[in-house]
């Protein structure tokens, strides 16, 4: 999708800091507004799709939109603080500004979900991508079958999100399966791997869509377990990352075989990145 | 215009043509010699053309000798030629003020530039500057900078009438003669110039010099150096650089050349700098030191380098094997799927300027088990 703002893409718009979540340690969201009110009401996107975040002096960033699409005035963006940029843009308060473009990339298929069950696998340290499409569905309950979330962490004390599992658990319709590979004490969900709490789930294999995002260990494994359940490949869709800096397939660095994750993802169905999911590389 | 019209132009009317091209508001760049190799550089004078030079080159070799034909363009090729001009190996993308209230004021950065006439480019470069233009501005996002600079580009091309021994084009499908569009062509012979039109504005500046039609010995002549100059060809490209790479690399990503290669290869990025269709670039910020003003800006970058895959604190192709792997891969087998042609176009330049001398046709040799040995025509 092309910059739906402005007519240089590689040119950021201003946008506000209005308010910021610490989600933990290192995890955070930041919630900003575009100074131009025009930007505001023209800025379109999609769960799943980017922004490129610009921070004065230190450079960007490409983070995923959180925020559901029709909150026009507000986005959010959930990002931890690893890289240069993120690690900077961690200590933005209400009221500093940045540089924003976008958006950019393909989202989910939600559309196609419409009226079908939707599987959501996560892995690792919470994954923002899957919070967009989790809050999307739940905004529109009655558009979707079940929702089953998974996510599975290295150890329960990298669980974050805690208060919004909780809060998602109670929506109608809706099942949570959370489980550490090695837990402390108190907590309250499984312990085991993603692959173990797919084989516990009851599928219908042909009205289902699966959406996942995490580390590439981890899809792996789930794939295995969904196809092993039933599911078409075709059904199921991944979230990929790589080095992205221009957006726009132009830069050469998210390259993955002869796709661009950021203008022909990030979101993919499976069978179009499965020669080389296997392949170290790439 | 009469595109079948050829004119001839005297080497001692060469500087007419610069003259002409400079009227017209154009700065001329051409070949030159400079610390013993030809580069391409602002270009006043026909003397300043490379007379009687020519260029020898083997796998990580390139030595200039002196001939004793007074030839302007007895060479092959340098380092670079259109690639740097088109797309700047630095420039800044845009400007970032901020006021005393942290407001920022994005400022895009579209410098006026005098438009530029390349003198002597070659079917290789010509057909390398085709596939840039699918990269920056056939897709969806065009690249501003790019595409002003590439419609004012005026193309003066010459074929070649000599090759290296590092030049492939002809398997390669992309030379020695100019197939893609060019305002004035130029196929030089003893004394002067075969030339042709191929633009409005290439008829402009052609009929400011007052030609004469060439003979027709002459255009035979000049025929038969471009056909001398594919003969003399002896390296080639496997599988005539067709989409058949593609699915040869693709179908053998464990094979053992990889890592052997890697024992050559020092990742140093000399063929990504001199190929001129690689594209991969970097964004660099530079903040002035009072606070107020940041330039953001883009740079070459190379997949040979650990940045490049960088992801979330670590680097997805962390040794030379998966670089120089991505690097071929990219270069002649999904460059297929991204753009719809092979990303090789036969120069010879990554051949030269490696420093330990690898080949790639000699490594798409090894896995395909093809002869990278060109059998001479019979001509």
């Amino acid at each position: 999708m092309t910059c739906n703002l402005c007519r240089d893409p590689y040119l950021p718009l201003e946008a506000e800091i209005v308010d910021r979540t610490q989600e933990s340690s290192t995890i955070f969201t930041i919630h900003i507004r575009f100074v131009e009110c025009e930007c505001r009401e023209r800025f379109l996107f999609l769960p799943g799709q980017f922004n490129m975040l610009y921070l004065y002096g230190v450079g960007e960033v490409a983070i995923s939109i959180v925020s559901d699409p029709e909150e026009k005035k507000i986005l959010k963006h959930s990002m931890r603080a690893i890289g240069r940029v993120t690690k900077a843009i961690q200590k933005l308060q209400p009221g500093d500004r940045i540089g924003v473009r976008g958006p950019f990339g393909r989202g989910w298929p939600l559309n196609q979900a419409r009226h079908k069950d939707v599987v959501v696998v996560t892995g690792g340290l919470g994954c923002a991508p899957t919070v967009s499409v989790i809050n999307y569905i739940l905004g529109r309950r009655d558009q979707y079958g079940a929702l089953k979330i998974l996510q599975g962490v290295k150890h329960s004390d990298d669980f974050i999100y805690r208060k919004q599992y909780s809060k998602w658990q109670e929506s109608p319709n809706t099942e949570i399966h959370i489980a550490a590979d090695q837990a402390g004490p108190k907590w309250p969900w499984g312990v085991g791997y993603v692959t173990d709490m797919i084989q516990s789930l009851t599928l219908d294999p042909d009205n289902t869509i699966t959406m996942m995002c995490g580390p590439e260990m981890m899809m792996r494994t789930a794939i295995h377990s969904l196809v092993k359940k039933g599911i078409p490949e075709e059904n199921i869709y991944l979230s990929m990352e790589r080095n992205m800096e221009c957006g726009i397939g132009q830069c050469g660095h998210c390259q993955y075989g002869g796709l661009f994750i950021c203008k022909d993802g990030p979101i993919f169905p499976y069978p179009v990145i499965k020669s080389l999911f296997s392949v170290e590389g790439f | 215009m009469d595109d079948k019209i050829s004119y001839y132009l005297p080497h001692a009317e060469l500087q007419n043509l610069i003259h002409a091209l400079h009227q017209a508001g154009y700065s001329c760049v051409g070949p030159q010699v400079r610390d013993g190799a030809i580069v391409y550089d602002v270009l006043n004078h026909a003397d300043q053309l490379p007379w009687g030079i020519r260029d020898n080159q083997a796998p990580g070799e390139y030595q200039l000798e002196k001939i004793t034909e007074h030839k302007a363009f007895a060479f092959s090729n340098g380092a670079q030629a259109i690639k740097p001009i088109l797309f700047k190996s630095q420039e800044t993308v845009w400007k970032v003020m901020r006021n005393s209230e942290g407001k920022l004021i994005f400022q895009p950065h579209h410098p006026k530039e005098q438009p530029i006439a390349i003198f002597g480019a070659r079917s290789c470069d010509l057909e390398a500057m085709r596939i840039q233009d699918k990269v920056f501005i056939e897709g969806q996002n065009s690249d501003v900078r790019y595409k002003s600079r590439r419609e004012n580009l005026f193309v003066v091309a010459v074929n070649c009438t000599y090759s290296s021994k590092n030049c492939f084009c002809v398997s390669a499908g992309t030379g020695p003669e100019v197939s893609n569009p060019f305002d004035i062509l130029m196929t030089e012979i003893e004394n002067g110039f075969v030339v042709k039109i191929g633009s409005e504005r290439g008829e402009a500046i052609i009929n400011h010099l007052h030609l004469q039609p060439a003979y027709d010995f002459q255009c035979k002549v000049a025929i038969e150096n471009v056909e001398n100059a594919a003969a003399m060809q002896t390296k080639r490209i496997p599988l005539d650089n067709t989409r058949g790479l593609r699915d040869l690399l693709f179908s053998n990503l464990d094979h053992p050349r990889w890592n052997e290669v890697a024992e050559r290869c020092l990742s140093c990025g000399n063929c990504t700098a001199v190929c001129p269709t690689c594209f991969c670039h970097s964004e660099v910020e530079k903040p002035s030191l009072d606070g107020t003003c940041s330039e953001h800006q883009r740079e070459w970058d190379s997949c040979f380098t650990e940045g490049h895959s960088y992801m979330t604190g670590k680097a997805v192709r962390d040794d030379t094997s998966k670089r120089y792997r991505q690097w071929l891969t990219h270069k002649v087998g999904s460059w297929f799927d991204q753009f719809d042609t092979s990303g090789c176009v036969g120069c010879g330049r990554c051949v030269t300027w490696c420093p330990v001398g690898i080949d790639l046709t000699e490594e798409l040799s090894a896995i395909s088990g093809e002869s990278n040995v060109r059998i001479k025509d019979d001509v």
